[in-house]
Order: structure tokens, then sequence, then C-alpha cells
């Protein structure tokens, strides 16, 4: 999400430290913490197993000569490792989370609650299938909400995350011009997509044609119009767009790209913006990826696990991958092989070794059934609600990349509000650390220059949002004001300040190395 | 409704702020024939009894591995996971975080990839690993395409002894990208010759060790086979556990080692979320696929990580990028993280020593029961067996006298005469009584 | 010697039939700090305008185009091991590679320092 082309990687020399340092090293509650493998050892354990049985080994030939070097840890050691490290990380459930286009809302703990129901969770993907009928009564009801809440004919839940979702998508996509007797090359895509769209596009060998912005933000269909042809596969388009404005020209797009017999992609990771406002099918979209972990709640994790199921219009429906949901009169039947699907189906193959992320289904489900249909329109709404105040409040101190059109659930500002104060838009998001908040998505998208991206969802109270504002019209001010050092040594509160990542970069270190072993020689004499 | 603050007030109050009259003149820019007119056709809201209620009624309908005598495995394990385990990942700053893109708010996370990453490369005995893959299916498909970046051929040779699911994911992959791909017959003896089918063009062989029959391989002769044709071997697992009891695939000559690490610290849970590692040798770092974590200092000096190595990725390489992933499986790489720390390597070792113990155990009970036969010489924790009869038969008759006794080839692999073998898995979670249970029954319906 | 630019900034120090070629310092102030270099295999032949390498910062990845078509003929092999020269001496030690032309005409179509300056300038 965050491209950050150009802003400094190399933070500058730090000013002297003016405070009094501890004995330690820690600060308070702040308490720094080594790595396991400088505390643990091999011996250490925190689970307490039973002796294996003496048996005959039947490994063969095959058994481990080393031993396995791991450090392990008691339980209580094991608890205060984790709960020092996890205090060194921002959170939702600690404050406002704006990054665009990640959709950092509230994850609601009956959610969690619900995917540890035993008969969610301690459940095999391979046990006989009627074992399981509530998983299967599980997975037909959360397909039920997604065709419904975007108009579209067929759900593909397998893929694991928004960007798996874009690749089975296109797969869905290629497979049916195959079926055509059609090879097509290109790929549209707009500039101001995210990276996996052109990724997705690249490993199926497409080759990529970008598709500039108009001076609104948005798309004009007639640049589309222009490079489509009978040698363009699909276009792939985020909307609402990842400059939080919805692309107008959607129906007439849709409608170009049908003419010349190529399918439309969405992209739903801005699906929150619009759920319950306008259904993606009848835009026209043929098939569209949505992030469960950003839609639908289920909790980021610093960095997954995510779900992607892809809705397909009654055109791609038939190629959805395998395993899929056939509905029959007596409920959801779960079809795994070619062989077993209907004459009609052609599914292109498979996208993981099982069903899906089970997981984030009960957890999206919980959420869905928590808000219902009224619920979750009401989300829509107020996120877009939020990102337009949070525009409104702050139009006259940050710059507004897009005035002409109303935000969706996302505001775009760029950085002419920075120009001659010596603050880049990286130095003002990392003041906004020191205030306690976590900065927005930077320098993405690339269509306008050094990008702030603000999303500040459906979850934050008014007082939440206002004290969000105060801080960056504060922060706007004093850039202005040339208190420039505020944002240069930022961060100076958070656990760590700025990385040295050219130098990470540089010389990779990605593991643990022991420590040289010291010299054994004997020390010279003293002289 | 409970999960959002704003109220009607509020919302008023914000939207004269903007200068609009109603929430819809946010929304102009949605075409108005388009646009949802009355409610679809979906349930209101619901209180939190009342979803816990409707949810639970779903599961109840299913069996739950704890709940009866369980040998299911076939590329997902039932093992037990430590509470702390669960305690510590849904601590809100791991739970509700992001991708720590801003490492000075973030060290929490990025210090567990990092000594995450030192764990699965020490377990595969490799030199660097990722943060994580969406699971082992999806490892080796990535794995595939980096073996063609590698080398800059564009041909995988598939073992027999691979999951047959991987290598749907696999064939997936590589016939969308227009590589070219050979799969082995199914090899439920653990007799194939993976050595044969390597030529001049092979860009990588692909084995699983254990076999997804349980055959315990030996990867030597692949690997110097692959490596005098200038390919690669890529080493695949199903069952992590077995890695703290075999010899690691990078002492084997493995170049790129994936695998499903759930076995560690992650519930069943259907399916997913699970956790894919992935492991290779230094020199073919640029080259890997997904997330890595770094060391380096701060403004202050004082160590710290960073993502790193980020030019590889799409979100500044975009169609150039050695994949497309972007979220990967971060929870369950902590979850899979803090269960090794609590078992350390005495304590894996130990647990590896448990499952192999009771799978001997159930192999020689097995071999007393007429009409039963083990298909494996060597195996760690999984075996193989034909029964005289239909094996969804027997599965299904056993699941009706409440045990779940493994998976039937013929589940993956239909159509294809493997249909009276049954893949049973064994670990520190079946009981003396559980194989007695099994083998008294499987007597009984054979 | 005659030095020549690219619209992709890269030089070319022209001795003979042979092309230094590198990024210009301009190039480098843009990418920030140079992390990694790939550098095509001696004897390769390249052709005006394809990847001949790769130059990386943190945060930012380019292709370096081969400016005229021909056979490289020496590469730096310094230049990976100690990526900052690129920083630090984009238009000396950073050299990247050394390319035999095959078409003079390619040669006398690129800018000379006056003129890559004032495209510089306009930008």
């Amino acid at each position: 999400m965050m491209n950050q082309n150009g802003r400094p990687t190399r933070p500058e020399a730090a000013n002297a430290a003016e405070t009094v340092g501890t004995f330690t090293g820690n600060a308070a509650l702040d308490i720094e913490e080594p790595l396991i493998f400088e505390v643990g050892t091999n011996e250490a354990t925190g689970v307490d197993l039973p002796d294996p049985a003496p048996v005959t080994s039947r490994l063969g030939g095959h058994a481990r000569k080393t031993a396995v070097n791991l450090p392990g840890l008691t339980e209580p050691e094991t608890m205060r490792h984790y709960v020092r490290l996890s205090r060194q990380n921002y959170a939702i459930d600690l404050g406002l989370y704006p990054l665009g286009s990640c959709t950092m809302k509230h994850n609601p703990r009956l959610n969690e609650k619900m995917a540890r129901v035993p008969g969610f969770a301690d459940i095999h993907p391979l046990q006989p299938l009627a074992t399981v009928p509530g998983a299967i009564e599980l997975m037909a009801e959360l397909s039920h909400w997604l065709m419904e809440m975007t108009g579209m004919a067929a759900v593909a839940l397998s893929p694991k995350a928004g960007a798996h979702g874009e690749l089975c998508g296109m797969m869905a996509i290629k497979a049916a011009l195959k079926a055509r007797g059609e090879t097509r090359s290109k790929v549209l895509v707009p500039e101001s997509a995210h990276g996996t769209n052109p990724a997705t596009a690249a490993l199926l060998g497409y080759s990529v044609v970008s598709i500039p912005a108009r001076a609104d933000g948005t798309v004009d269909v007639e640049a589309v119009r222009e490079r489509l042809d009978e040698d363009v596969a699909a276009i792939m388009l985020t909307n609402p767009n990842t400059c939080g404005l919805f692309e107008r020209d959607i129906v007439e797009m849709a409608e170009a790209v049908h003419a010349v017999g190529a399918y439309f992609y969405g992209d739903g990771a801005n699906f929150n913006a619009i759920m319950g406002k306008v259904r993606p099918g009848d835009l026209g979209i043929d098939a569209m990826h949505i992030n469960l972990h950003k839609t639908f709640s289920t909790p980021h994790g610093g960095g997954g696990p995510g779900a992607g199921p892809v809705v397909l219009s009654d055109k791609l429906a038939a190629y959805a991958p395998l395993p899929y949901l056939r509905m029959e009169a007596g409920g959801a039947v779960l079809v795994e092989h070619p062989s077993d699907t209907e004459a009609e189906a052609h599914p292109f193959g498979r996208m993981t070794a099982f069903h899906g992320q089970m997981g984030m289904y009960v957890r999206a489900l919980s959420y869905m059934m928590s808000h219902g249909e009224d619920g979750l329109r009401q989300a829509a709404e107020d996120a877009v609600l939020s990102a337009n105040y949070v525009k409104a409040r702050l139009a006259d101190v940050m710059t507004v990349a897009y005035p002409e059109r109303p935000s969706m659930h996302e505001v775009l500002f760029k950085d002419d509000f920075l120009d001659g104060t010596g603050v880049s838009t990286l130095d003002f998001a990392k003041a906004m650390i020191d205030e306690g908040f976590h900065p927005m998505t930077m320098y993405f998208p690339l269509v306008v220059h050094g990008a702030m991206l603000v999303e500040p969802t459906e979850s934050e109270s008014r007082a939440s949002l206002d004290l969000f504002i105060a801080t960056l019209r504060d922060l706007a001010m004093a850039a202005s004001n040339g208190q420039v050092e505020r944002f240069k040594q930022a961060p100076q509160h958070a656990p760590r300040r700025r990385l040295d990542e050219t130098r990470a970069a540089r010389s990779p270190s990605l593991r643990w190395t022991p420590p040289e072993p010291r010299s054994i020689e004997p020390a010279e004499a003293a002289e | 409704m409970r999960y959002l603050p704003l109220t009607d007030t509020d919302r008023a109050d914000m939207l004269a702020a903007i200068g609009v009259d109603a929430i819809d003149d946010l929304f102009v820019d949605i075409p108005a024939d388009k646009r949802v007119d009355g409610a679809l056709d979906l349930p209101p809201h619901r209180s939190e009894l009342g979803v816990e209620q409707a949810l639970k009624r779903m599961a109840m309908k299913n069996v739950s591995a704890d709940s009866v005598p369980f040998f299911v495995g076939a590329g997902a394990y039932k093992h037990h996971v430590p509470a702390t385990v669960d305690h510590l990942i849904q601590r809100s700053e791991f739970l509700t975080s992001y991708t720590p893109y801003q490492p000075e708010v973030s060290q929490g996370t990025l210090q567990v990839l990092f000594e995450f990453q030192t764990q699965v490369a020490e377990l595969t005995g490799m030199e660097v690993a990722n943060a994580s893959m969406y699971d082992g299916s999806t490892a080796t498909a990535e794995a595939v395409l980096m073996a063609n970046r590698v080398t800059k051929r564009r041909k995988a040779v598939l073992a027999g002894g691979l999951h047959p699911h991987y290598r749907d994911v696999v064939r997936t992959v590589v016939d969308m990208a227009d590589d070219k791909l050979v799969c082995l017959e199914a090899d439920p003896l653990g007799t194939e010759d993976v050595i044969a089918a390597i030529d001049e063009e092979t860009a990588c062989v692909v084995v699983q060790t254990p076999s997804f029959y349980g055959h315990l391989i030996d990867l030597k002769p692949i690997a110097e086979a692959a490596h005098a044709k200038g390919a690669l071997l890529v080493a695949v697992f199903t069952e992590v556990v077995a890695l703290a009891a075999i010899e690691p695939p990078g002492a084997q000559g493995a170049d790129i080692v994936v695998g499903e690490g759930q076995s560690i610290g992650n519930p069943l849970t259907f399916g997913g979320p699970y956790v894919g590692l992935f492991a290779t040798r230094q020199k073919f770092l640029r080259q890997m696929p997904g997330r890595l974590c770094g060391e380096t200092v701060d403004a202050d000096g004082q160590r710290g990580f960073v993502l790193t190595l980020s030019t590889r990725e799409q979100h500044i390489r975009r169609d150039k990028a050695t994949s497309n992933i972007c979220t990967n499986s971060g929870l369950c790489a902590l979850a899979f993280s803090i269960h090794a720390t609590l078992l350390g390597g005495a304590g894996l070792t130990k647990l590896a020593a448990l499952n192999h113990a009771q799978a001997v155990m159930l192999v020689e009970r097995l071999d007393t029961v007429r009409g039963v036969e083990v298909l494996n010489d060597t195996f760690f924790n999984e075996v193989t067996i034909r029964v005289d009869r239909n094996a969804e038969g027997v599965v299904d008759d056993l699941a009706g006298r409440g045990i779940l006794a493994g998976v039937p080839v013929s589940r993956l692999l239909p159509k294809s005469g493997h249909d009276d073998l049954i893949v049973l898995a064994v670990t520190e979670c079946v009981s003396d009584d559980d194989i007695e249970t099994l083998a008294t029954a499987l007597s009984e319906v054979l | 010697m005659t030095k020549r630019f690219t619209e992709d900034h890269e030089w070319l120090d022209i001795q003979g039939d042979v092309a230094t070629v590198g990024i210009t310092t301009f190039a480098q102030s843009q990418l920030g700090d140079v992390v990694f270099v790939e550098l095509p295999e001696t004897g390769a032949q390249v052709a005006k305008g394809k990847e001949a390498a790769v130059v990386e910062s943190v945060k930012a990845a380019s292709e370096v185009y081969a400016p005229v078509s021909g056979e490289v003929v020496e590469v730096n092999t310094a230049l990976p091991d100690a990526p900052d020269t690129v920083n630090s001496d984009p238009e000396g030690s950073g050299w990247f590679m050394k390319i035999r032309f095959s078409d003079e005409a390619e040669v006398a179509s690129l800018m000379d320092e006056a003129a890559y300056k004032a495209f510089v300038d306009a930008l």
C-alpha cells in the first residue's frame, strides 16, 4: 500500500539526548526486550510432554543427525517476551489508524470468540463432509451475504487474501477467454491502482497498459476507449479508487469494455465505502475480490491472515475454481473435483490446498450478522461522512488533492501545503506518531506529489475525529511556522527513532546469527 | 448499532460542517439509477447474543476433532496448542495492527518476524526464510515460479508423493503462466524414480518428505541429480513437526524449502488460515517472494527491525515484482513463533518423538488387523493403509461409529484407481485407547 | 573523449567504439541511497532501449536501459559490493558497464552535456 519513492531512508544524525538515561535502558512501562535467541536455551521449555513410549524407530536412515537448535523459554518467560514486544506496536485498539486503502476499522471480539468455537476451529478440511454440515452451512450463508451485497451470481470463497483474489478473478477471466478460443495479451490498469493489480496481470503473462487519471482524479471513459481493442483481456479498476473518489464513468466504461469482448475486474479493496449503497454487479463488474480483513472487520493481525473471496458475474461463474458450493434443494454441497462438476461448470483449477480461510469466514459473517443490512449501510455512510468531515475541517490548512468531487471513505492530500517549509510528507507523518496517531498512507497513490491518504473509517467517535483534526491542524501550522525540528527529529517518543533502512537493504541481516566466538588464544601478557 | 460511535446529532453536525444537506449528497457520483433502492434481501442487525446463538447452532452440527478418536491428516494436523499461544495472539497490539510499514511503532511485530524467519531457517536447515506465505500449497507454487526465475527455465517436475492438492495449486498457476509441468503418477508405495524425470530443461523438481503417503524420501541423490542438470530441488513438507525428527531438507541439498506451518501454533479451522513457510539459500535472496524483515539501527544507534528488500515486491516493482503477494499470514506466523518458543529445541524434539512413537504403535496394532495392509517401510506420524474394500465406505462407516479414521486417497484423487487407500495421521493428541478403538472398529467393518 | 546523455538519465563516455555507461548525478539524487546494482554479463549483447542493468534504492527500483546497441565488453565488478559508489561518484567510479557499440548513429542522436542540463532543468 505504501510506496514511498524518493523519501529519505536513512535517518539524519540525532540530537544528543538531553534526558538522563536509566541503568536498564528501560523507561518505566517501556521495557527493552532481547531476542529469544539471546535469552532462551535449547533445553528450556514451556510445554510439558509425556515421555514417548519405547518403540523401534521407523524413521529408517532419515533420522536427524543434529540437534534442533531453537531457543526455548518457560511459560512465564514466554508470556513476558511477547507481552513486552506487543507494547511496541500501534494498534486499532489503541487509537485512530488512518491508513488509507487499508480500512483499519474496529475488530469486534465476538468475531474472535465465534472463530474459536470448537465446531469451527477444531474441524479438519478433509474429515467426511457428513461430519461438517454446519461448516458448509456457514460458507453458504456467507456466500449469500456476499452475492446479495454485490449483486453477483457466484462467489469463489477460497482465495487467501486480496491479491490472491485478484489472481483468482483474473484466472477466471483468462479461462473464459480461452473457452472462447481467444488469447488476449493486454490488461488496462489505471496509474492510481494498487501495486497488486499490475503484479497480478504480469503473473498471468499479460502486458500492462497504464491509464492516466484526468485532472479530477478519476478515469475518463474516453481514456479507456482509446486503449481498448480486441487484444485487451480486461480492465482492472478500483472503485472507489485509491484517491478516494467514485469512478462516475464506470457504467460507460463497463459497456465499452464489454463491447470489445473484454471483462471488467473490480478491485474491492474499497468496498467499505459503498456497501448497501450500490452493487458492483449492477455497475457491470464481472469479477471482484472482497477483502474480508478490510470491509468485514477480520483483524489485520500485523500483516495477515486476510481472506479474498471473489464474486463473479454470470458470465464468469462457470469458471470458478475448486472447491465451490453448489446450491441444491437440501442445502449447499461442496464440489471438490472436476469429475463432480456439472456439465456447464469449467473450474479453472484450484487456488489453495483446502477450502480457504474458514476462520475468517466465521469472523466476517459474525460481523455481517451483527450489523445487518441496515447496519452495514450505516457503516458505509459513517465512513464516508467521517472522511468528508476530516476533509472539510482540514481543507484550509492542508492541500486536498481533488477538491472538486466529494470523497468517499478516504481523502487524499498532496504536499503543496508543505512547500518551502522544509518539512516532507514523511516528516509530517512521523510527527503524527509523537502525537499518538498512526500515520496515514504516504506516497500512495503515485498520482499526486507527496500523497497522504487518510481513511478514518466508521469506527471513530466525533471526539476522536475532532482530536485528530485538531492535531493535524496544529502540525500543519507548525510546519508553516518554521518549527522544522519538531518534524525532522520525529518520532522522539516512539519505541524507536527513525530506522536506517538503507543499512538494512545494503547488507541484509535477515536472521539472528550467533555472535562470533571470542578468541580462545591466551591474551598477550600485559605490558 | 454497537460498533458505530457516531450519534444522529453528530451526523447532523458533521453534514453541516461539510456543507451538505443529506448523506446522499456525498454519494452523488454513483449513477442515480444504479443505487440500491430499498433494502437488500438480508436480515437487519442483531444483538451479540443473537449472533452467538445463530453461529453456535451451525458449529454444533460439526464433529470437532477433540470429541472423537481422530486420525485425519493429509496436510493439516490436529496438535495441541498451549493456552499461552492463543492468549498472546489476541493481544490488541498484535491482533489489531497493520503490516509493519511504520517501523517506529511496529517493533513488536517486526522483532517477532525476525525471530520467526530465524526459526524457520533453522528448522528447514536453510540460510534465509521469509515472513510467511498464505499456506504450504501456495508457497509451493511460489517456489516453482521462483525456480523458473532463478534457472531461466520453465519446466517443473512434480513428484508423485506431492500432496495432490498442492499439485493442483501448482498446476493452476503454471498453466496460467503458460509454463510447463510434468506431474509424476501418484506414488502410494514410495518407490518412484524422480531422478529419471529430470532433464536439461528442468527448472526444478518438487519432492515432498514425508510424502503425502507418509514415506520418508532421501533427498540427497535427487538434489545431486537436479544440480547436475542445472535444476533446483524444491523440498516440500506438510507436517512441520517432522523436521525435528528427520534430517532437514537444507542439509540434504534442497535449494528451496517450502511447507505448511499449521501444526505449530495453529488450529485446524477447516483448512485456514494457515501459515506457509518459505526458505532458501542466501544466493537466491533477491528472487524470493514475500516480505522480509531485517535488522538495522535507529537514529540513536539502537537495534531495530524494518521490512527490507521491498524492491522485489508488488507495491514498488508492480508488474516486475517477484510475486503479487501483499497480505500474508502474520498472525499465524506469530502463533507459530510463540509455540516454537514454548517448545524450544528440546521440547520440539520430544514432541516429534512422541508423534512418531504413537504412529509406530498404531502401525504395530494395524499389522494385526485382518484386511489391513500398511504400505510404509518408513514414516514419521502418517501412513497409508490398503483395506480390502472401498476406502470411502470404510471411513464413512467408522465416522458413523464416532471415529474419524483418516482420509481416503480417493477424496483427493477420485477415479485414480486408488479406491482402497486411506492416509492416517497420528499426533500427540491420539491416545493408546484411540488406537485400540480404531483397530477394533476396523476389524469389525473389514 | 566525448560525453553523451540520454533522457533516461544515463551518461556515456565515448572512447573510440566503446562507451562507458553509468547513471547521472541527477538520477542518483532522485533514487536516493542506492542499495543494489545488477549488471549484465560480460559478452552479453544489448539492444538500445532494452533493459541492461538494474539499480535499486530502498524504495525504488529502476531499470538501466542500454543507451546504444552492442556488446558488453566490461562491467564494474566492484559495484555490486559497493553500491553506494553510485551515490558518491556516479559519473566516475560508479560506472556500470562498457559497451562496444555497433551503430555510430545511435551515439550521434544522444544529448551533449549542455542539452542534458537544459533537459534536467526543464523537468
